[in-house]
């Protein structure tokens, strides 16, 4: 009984610095989508290079296809602009862009100067299909299935390694 | 470390937008009845940008958007149940304060009534076992005299 008074503390403590060091290492800026595993929202957008014609979502039926929402005044955006440039080379899947509350002029010129990553980029002016998805900060990514459901989510700037850790094996099993 | 750098900045960013004078959370040419029900509203809804504030008291571009989108359903005659479910299904329980109790929920909810119930039974315990331990034990005659000894040879000393 005695030697138990002296563990209980250091055992709560030990807990304690448990749950500290998960809390630690979780980021609490990304809040998980109730969106996984559900079908994409619809939407009817205009193209950013065409404004008079118009993408829907189940135009993207029957391909595995990634969902990047960007910006030209999103300064994160160009940190993963290198890795989208990249995976685009590879032509794996279509790469859409989500071009979110912007204007047309800026968007098309940082495309320009900066190269264009994208299949295509749609445009969502006023962010309301941004919110539809989820969309709470610029960049995020979504993968989205065949059936048009999507699976995974990928909040702020892409690394390399969530690239080919996670996405990639990701897009293999599900075009499998 | 670039992560951790990032990180930081993207913190800093957001701070900034949280900082940024925008615009009033509260349209006062509306209707009084749709903007005091948006107050109640958005004051129980988290904005997902800057984390610690509420969707009512967030200048970020977002949170503008979501009141404006509230504000919209509510003249468009939602009912705030009906508005909350909508938010959640993009935002998911998080933008709610208030988290619903389900299954993952639990420990959230009863957590502190199972440690405060814990904390009592410790305490009521612990408290029987030292009554236990104390004897209250009379004194003797002749330790009664040798306190009477000491205590009568003391001076007082408020006295002197």
């Amino acid at each position: 009984m005695k030697r138990m008074r002296f563990l209980l503390p250091l055992g709560i403590f030990i807990v304690l610095v448990g749950f500290l060091a998960v809390g630690l290492r979780l980021n609490p800026r990304e809040v998980p989508s109730p969106l996984i595993d559900k079908p994409a929202p619809p939407f009817s957008l205009v193209r950013l290079d065409e404004p008079t014609q118009t993408l829907k979502v189940e135009d993207m039926r029957g391909k595995v296809w990634l969902l990047n929402v960007w910006a030209s005044w999103c300064v994160a955006c160009m940190q993963e602009h290198p890795v989208l440039l990249e995976f685009s080379k590879n032509k794996s899947v279509p790469l859409y862009g989500l071009n979110y509350k912007d204007q047309r002029d800026d968007a098309l010129a940082w495309l320009a100067k900066h190269g264009n990553p994208y299949d295509l980029s749609i445009v969502d002016p006023d962010g309301r299909v941004g919110i539809d998805y989820g969309v709470y900060g610029v960049p995020e990514t979504f993968l989205i299935d065949k059936q048009g459901v999507i699976r995974y989510k990928y909040i702020g700037p892409i690394t390399r390694e969530a690239l080919n850790n996670t996405i990639l094996p990701l897009i293999q099993r599900l075009q499998s | 470390m670039s992560r951790l750098y990032a990180f930081v900045v993207a913190c800093l960013l957001s701070l900034a937008a949280c900082a940024a004078h925008a615009a009033q959370s509260v349209d006062a040419d509306g209707d009084p009845a749709v903007e005091q029900r948006l107050r109640n509203l958005a004051n129980e809804l988290r904005c997902l940008v800057c984390q610690n504030q509420s969707l009512a008291d967030s200048h970020a571009d977002l949170a503008i958007d979501l009141r404006n989108e509230v504000r919209e359903q509510i003249k468009a005659g939602k009912s705030d149940a009906q508005i909350r479910v909508w938010l959640t299904e993009r935002y998911g329980d998080f933008v709610l304060y208030r988290p619903p109790l389900k299954a993952t929920t639990v420990l959230l909810w009863v957590g502190p009534a199972i440690l405060l119930a814990a904390a009592l039974i410790a305490l009521v315990v612990t408290l029987r076992r030292r009554r236990l331990r104390i004897e209250p034990s009379e004194l003797s005659e002749t330790e009664r005299a040798r306190a009477e000894a000491l205590l009568g040879s003391r001076s007082d000393p408020s006295h002197s």
